[in-house]
C-alpha cells in the first residue's frame, strides 16, 4: 500500500512539473511584447526595457523557465497588472472563499448524489426514480451560469428569500479570522448572526456549483447500484437472512462506490473550473472571480497562477481518489 | 421416514421477452429428516429454480408462483410473509451456492460477512424466542469455530482475509460455514462443486457427508452430475423440463431405473454404459418452455413414447416402495383411459 | 441498336453501390432501429435533428433578419415578449428570437470545429501511442495526463487570457482542452486491438503498418469515437457559451448565446427575457446531444460506462 502511494506521489510530481512547463509555454505564446504588457499602457521605452531586464525577458527561453520555476518555488507568481499587487497576495485573500465554496459544494454533491442514486435504484421505475432521473439528465446539460442567474431571479429578486450575492451582507463584519472560512470561523467564535448570514449567502452559489456534479454522481451511482444488486453475492446475502437495509447501504453500496468515486474525482475537477462562472454570477470573492477579472483585462500572471494552483489541487484530489480506491477495493491494493 | 420438507405440485412461471415460460410444471419432492436427497437434471430443467423457490429467493416481477405448497415443519412456506421468510433464511433452511468466486462479496473480509450473518440469525431467532442477541466478540468466536468445522486451517488469522485471497475450495468451505451459522435443519446445496477441480470436489462432498453424520442436517444436493450426487445422497430425484420424473434410492436408480429419461441419462455416462464402447445419448434437445410439448414433456425424445404420452401428463406413481415415477409405462391402463376420456 | 445492357447500366450504379455497402446499410438501419426503442434517445435525436435543421435553414425562419448583428433600433429596445417579438428585444432593440436562431448556426459551427480539430489531433496521436508503444507511448500519455490534470474551463481561460478574447481564440483554446480525451480513448482501444488475433494474422501475411491501422484498427475505434463526439458536441457548445458569458469568447454583437446572457444579465430582474431564452437554447442543445450520445453508447458501445 505504501509503495502504491509513493509511486503515485512521484507521478504527481512529474505531472506538476509538466504542468508548469505547459503553463509557462502558454504564457509565452501571448501575442505582443510581454515586457510592454507588464509595464502598462503608458510606460516609456526605457521603462519597458527596465522591466524586460528585470524579468529576464531578454534571456533565452530555458533561462526564463528556470527563473520562473525558481520564483514559483518561492511563491512568487508575479505581479497583477490590474490590481498592482503581488499575485500571491491577491490569491491569499481570495483562496479561502473559493475553497469554502468548493468544499461545501462537493460535500453536498457527494452526499446527495450517493443518496439519490441509491433511492433511484431501489425504487426503480417508480415516480421518484423518474423524477431523480429527470433532474440528473438535465443537470449535466444546464449551463451553470444561467442556472445561477435564473435562481437569483426567482429566489432573490422575486421571492426575496435569499441574497443576490457575496459572502455576507455588507453591513455584517466577517468573523475573527482563524481559518478564513467564514462558516467555520463564525462557528468557532460562537457568532451565530454571522454564521446564519454566511449560510444563507453560500446556499445558492454552492447549490449551483454542485448541480452538474450532483447529477452525474446520482446517475452513475444509480447505474452501479442496479448492477450490483443483480450480483450473485447479493443473492447469497439475501439467502442468509441479512436485513435489506444492511445489504443495501453496506454490502451493495461499497461495491457501487468504486466507480462512483472516479466520477466524484472527475466532477471535482469540473467544479474547480466552474468556480470561474459561479463566482462571477454571485460576486463571490474567490480566485475564480479573480482569474476572470484578470483574463478579461489581459492580465495573465494571475490566470497562470490560478491555473497552477487549481491544477495542483485537482492532482491532489485525484491522488485522494486513488487512495480511496485502494481503501474501498482490496483487490487493487496488491498491484 | 419422516419428511422434513415436502414440495407439492409446485408450478412457477417466468415472464420473459418472448413470452411466459412455464419453468416448473408441478414439482413433487420429499426430503426426509437427516436424509440426503440429490436433485439431478440437465441445465435448464428447473432444479435451481425449485431450490430458490423454497426460500423465496426468486425475483417476483419476472417469476410468478402459480400454485403449489412447500411444507416445512408443519407450515406452508408459500403462505408466509416476507419477514417470516427472512427469519427462516439461513436459520431453518440454508443455501450453499455454486461458483464461490462470485457469491462472496469481494470488498469485505470473511470476518465481516460471517459476523454479520451470525448476528442477523441471532436477531431473527430472538424473535422466535430461541436465542438472545449476539455481540461482535461472541459472533467472531462463533465464526472462527465454524471455519474450523469446515476444516479451514488457521481460522483465527484466515478469517481476516478477503475472498480473493482464498482458493476455490476454501471459498466453498466458507460458503458452507456461512450456511451452517444459523444451525439450519436443511442445507440446500446448489451445484456446490461444479466450479471446483475434481480432487477438491471430493473433499467438499466428504465434508457435506460428515456434517450430516455429525449434526443430522438434511441435505438437498442439486447437481447436473450424477456421479457427484451418487457419492453423497441416499436418495435421488431426477428432473426434466420442470417436473420430477423419478424419485428413489440411489441404489435403485442405478440398478433399476424406470423412467426412459433416467435410463437415457445413465447410458450417457460413459462409466455406466452396459456395453463397452457404446456411448448412447438421448436424441433431441430440451424443450422450449414457453411452448412446451403437450402431455408428457419428454415424449418427443422418448424412445418408448405412446399415444397417451402426447395428450396426458403422467401422474407420479409409487411403482415400488419408495420408488416414484411419472410415466405412462407404469400407469394402470384403465386409469389412463379414464383420464383420456375425461379430457376429451 | 439498343441492347438490354444499356438500360441496365444507367440504374446499376445505385444498385451496385447499395450491394457493395449492404452490410453498412444494414448496420445503420439496425442502429436507428435500436435507438428508436429507447424513448430518451428518440428525444435526444429529435432535439439534435431540430438543432441541425434550425442551424441550416436558420436565415429562412428569422422574423427580423437584419437584427443578426449590427442593427440598432433604439426605439424598440428592451421590449418584452410579444407576437412579433416572441422572445422580446434586447438593449439595442434587436429581436432576440432571431438572434437565438442565428446563435444556433454559430454554435453548430463552433461545436463542429472544436470537436473535429480535437479529433484531428487526438486520434492520430492516440493511434500512434497505442500502436507503437514503448517510450513514444509513455511520452504521449504523460503529456495527455498533464493536460487532463487541469480543469478544462481553467485551461481554456488561461489560453484565451493569453491569446486575447474572441471567438477564434476561444475555439483554439477549447480544441486544446478537448484533444487529450480522444488520445486516451483511442490509445486504450488501439492497445487492446493490437493484441487481437485478427491483427496478428494481418501482420503475419505481411500487411504494412498503415494498412493495418486504416483497415483494422480505425474501424473498430469508430464506435466509441462516435459516442464521444456526440457527447462532446454538446459540451463544447456549453464551454463556448461559458467563455462567451465571461467575456473572453464570442464578443458582442455576435449572436452567441453565452455572450447574450452576459449582456442580458445587466438588465435583470425586470428585463428577464434577455437572459432567459438564450439559456434555454443552450440547455436544450446540450441536453439533446447528451441524450443522443447516451443512446448511441447503449447501442454501439455498451460496455463503457461512466
Amino acid at each position: 500500500m505504501k509503495r502504491f502511494f509513493v509511486k503515485r506521489l512521484v507521478l504527481m510530481g512529474i505531472t506538476l512539473f509538466g504542468l508548469s512547463v505547459v503553463v509557462f509555454s502558454i504564457s509565452r505564446i501571448a501575442p505582443g511584447d510581454p515586457a510592454r504588457l507588464a509595464a502598462g499602457p503608458d510606460a516609456t521605452e526605457e521603462m519597458v526595457e527596465v522591466i524586460r531586464k528585470e524579468f529576464g525577458l531578454d534571456r533565452p527561453l530555458i533561462v526564463q523557465y528556470g527563473l520562473y520555476m525558481k520564483g514559483l518555488l518561492k511563491g512568487d507568481f508575479g505581479r497583477s497588472i490590474r490590481t498592482r499587487h503581488q499575485v500571491w497576495e491577491d490569491i491569499k485573500n481570495y483562496l479561502p472563499a473559493t475553497f469554502e465554496l468548493v468544499f461545501v459544494s462537493i460535500s453536498f454533491a457527494t452526499l446527495f448524489g450517493i443518496l439519490f442514486g441509491v433511492l433511484s435504484a431501489v425504487y426503480r421505475d417508480r415516480w421518484i426514480d423518474h423524477l431523480i432521473r429527470f433532474f440528473s439528465v438535465t443537470g449535466v446539460a444546464v449551463p451553470m451560469f444561467w442556472l445561477g442567474i435564473m435562481l437569483q431571479l426567482l429566489f432573490s429578486a422575486k421571492l426575496h428569500w435569499l441574497p443576490l450575492g457575496g459572502r455576507l451582507d455588507t453591513m455584517i463584519p466577517p468573523p475573527t479570522p482563524l481559518t478564513r472560512f467564514f462558516l467555520i470561523d463564525s462557528l468557532l467564535s460562537g457568532n451565530w448572526v454571522v454564521l446564519k448570514n454566511g449560510l444563507v449567502h453560500i446556499f445558492l452559489p454552492a447549490f449551483v456549483l454542485s448541480f452538474p456534479a450532483l447529477a452525474s454522481i446520482t446517475r452513475i451511482n444509480r447505474a452501479e447500484m442496479l448492477e450490483v444488486l443483480h450480483k450473485d453475492f447479493v443473492l447469497n446475502e439475501r439467502a442468509h437472512g441479512l436485513p435489506n437495509r444492511v445489504i443495501l447501504f453496506k454490502y451493495a453500496l461499497k461495491n457501487a462506490l468504486i466507480p462512483t468515486l472516479t466520477m466524484i474525482g472527475l466532477r471535482y475537477g469540473w467544479m474547480l473550473g466552474g468556480t470561474i462562472l459561479v463566482e462571477t454570477v454571485f460576486d463571490w470573492p474567490g480566485i475564480g472571480y479573480y482569474a476572470v477579472a484578470a483574463a478579461v483585462y489581459s492580465d495573465f500572471q494571475p490566470v497562470m497562477a490560478v491555473t497552477i494552483l487549481l491544477g495542483l489541487n485537482f492532482m491532489i484530489a485525484n491522488l485522494l481518489v486513488d487512495i480511496g480506491y485502494g481503501y474501498l477495493d482490496p483487490r487493487v491494493r496488491y498491484e | 421416514m419422516e419428511a422434513i420438507l415436502r414440495i407439492r405440485d409446485l408450478k412457477i412461471e417466468f415472464n420473459t421477452f418472448e413470452g411466459v415460460s412455464q419453468v416448473l410444471d408441478g414439482v413433487d419432492l420429499t426430503l426426509g429428516r437427516a436424509d440426503t436427497l440429490g436433485l439431478v437434471g440437465e441445465t435448464g430443467c428447473g432444479k435451481s429454480i425449485t431450490a430458490k423457490a423454497v426460500l423465496r429467493l426468486l425475483p417476483t416481477p419476472p417469476a410468478r408462483i402459480v400454485s403449489g405448497e412447500i411444507w416445512f415443519e408443519g407450515e406452508d412456506l408459500l403462505k408466509k410473509s416476507e419477514d417470516e421468510m427472512r427469519a427462516l433464511r439461513g436459520s431453518g433452511i440454508a443455501m450453499v451456492f455454486q461458483d464461490p468466486m462470485t457469491f462472496l462479496n469481494p470488498v469485505f473480509t470473511i470476518e465481516e460477512q460471517l459476523v454479520d450473518v451470525i448476528q442477523a440469525h441471532a436477531k431473527n431467532q430472538t424473535r422466535n424466542h430461541r436465542q438472545k442477541s449476539v455481540g461482535r466478540k461472541e459472533a467472531l468466536r462463533r465464526a472462527i469455530e465454524l471455519l474450523r468445522e469446515v476444516r479451514i486451517p488457521q481460522p483465527e488469522s484466515r478469517i481476516k482475509s478477503y475472498p480473493h485471497e482464498f482458493s476455490g475450495g476454501m471459498r466453498q468451505r466458507v460458503l458452507i460455514a456461512m450456511a451452517l451459522s444459523g444451525a439450519p435443519r436443511i442445507l440446500i446445496a446448489d451445484e456446490p462443486t461444479t466450479a471446483l477441480d475434481v480432487t477438491i470436489q471430493a473433499q467438499i462432498l466428504k465434508l457435506l457427508k460428515d456434517l450430516v453424520e455429525r449434526h443430522g442436517h438434511s441435505i438437498l444436493l442439486i447437481s447436473h452430475d450424477l456421479g457427484v450426487v451418487a457419492k453423497v445422497c441416499r436418495r435421488i430425484a431426477v428432473m426434466y423440463a420442470g417436473s420430477v420424473v423419478e424419485q428413489c434410492s440411489t441404489a435403485e436408480l442405478f440398478q433399476r431405473p424406470l423412467h426412459p429419461y433416467t435410463q437415457g441419462l445413465l447410458s450417457s455416462i460413459l462409466t455406466f454404459s452396459k456395453r463397452r464402447g457404446s456411448v448412447e445419448g438421448i436424441r433431441g434437445t430440451i424443450p422450449n418452455l414457453i411452448n412446451p410439448p403437450p402431455g408428457c414433456r419428454f415424449h418427443p425424445r422418448c424412445p418408448q413414447a405412446r399415444e397417451a404420452c402426447q395428450r396426458l401428463k403422467p401422474l407420479s406413481i409409487e411403482v415400488r416402495e419408495g420408488h416414484w415415477v411419472s410415466c405412462h409405462l407404469y400407469a394402470k391402463d384403465e386409469g389412463v383411459a379414464d383420464r383420456l376420456e375425461g379430457n376429451e | 441498336m439498343k441492347k438490354e445492357g444499356d438500360v441496365m447500366d444507367e440504374t446499376s450504379w445505385l444498385s451496385r453501390w447499395r450491394a457493395e455497402h449492404e452490410s453498412q446499410i444494414r448496420s445503420f438501419k439496425l442502429i436507428l432501429y435500436t435507438l428508436s426503442r429507447s424513448p430518451l434517445s428518440v428525444v435526444g435525436l429529435s432535439i439534435v435533428a431540430a438543432f441541425l435543421i434550425v442551424a441550416l435553414i436558420g436565415p429562412l425562419i428569422l422574423t427580423h433578419p437584419e437584427d443578426n448583428k449590427e442593427a440598432v433600433h433604439m426605439d424598440l429596445k428592451l421590449k418584452p415578449p410579444s407576437r412579433s417579438y416572441p422572445f422580446g428585444t434586447d438593449e439595442m432593440g434587436r429581436d432576440i428570437y432571431s438572434r437565438v436562431i442565428m446563435g444556433t448556426r454559430l454554435s453548430l459551427q463552433i461545436g463542429l470545429i472544436i470537436v473535429f480539430v480535437a479529433m484531428g489531433i487526438g486520434i492520430p496521436l492516440g493511434i500512434i501511442a497505442g500502436y507503437v508503444g514503448g517510450w513514444v507511448n509513455e511520452v504521449i500519455m504523460r503529456i495527455t495526463d498533464i493536460f487532463l490534470s487541469i480543469p478544462g474551463l481553467l485551461l481554456a481561460l488561461a489560453i484565451v487570457g493569453v491569446l486575447g478574447p474572441g471567438i477564434k481564440n476561444a475555439m483554439i483554446a477549447l480544441s486544446l482542452v478537448w484533444w487529450p480525451g480522444y488520445v486516451r480513448l483511442v490509445q486504450g482501444k488501439t492497445l487492446s486491438l493490437r493484441e487481437e488475433a485478427f491483427v496478428e494474422s494481418a501482420r503475419s501475411i505481411g500487411a504494412g503498418k498503415l494498412r493495418i491501422i486504416f483497415s483494422h484498427i480505425l474501424p473498430n475505434c469508430t464506435s466509441p469515437i462516435i459516442v464521444k463526439a456526440s457527447m462532446d458536441m454538446g459540451m463544447a457548445i456549453l464551454f463556448a457559451a461559458n467563455l462567451g458569458f465571461i467575456g473572453v469568447g464570442a464578443q458582442p454583437p455576435e449572436p452567441e448565446w453565452g455572450a447574450m446572457i452576459s449582456v442580458g444579465r445587466n438588465y435583470l430582474p425586470d428585463r428577464w427575457w434577455m437572459a432567459t431564452f438564450p439559456g434555454l437554447a443552450i440547455l436544450f442543445t446540450v441536453l439533446g446531444f447528451n441524450l443522443l450520445g447516451d443512446g448511441l453508447r447503449d447501442v454501439l458501445d455498451p460496455q463503457s460506462r461512466g
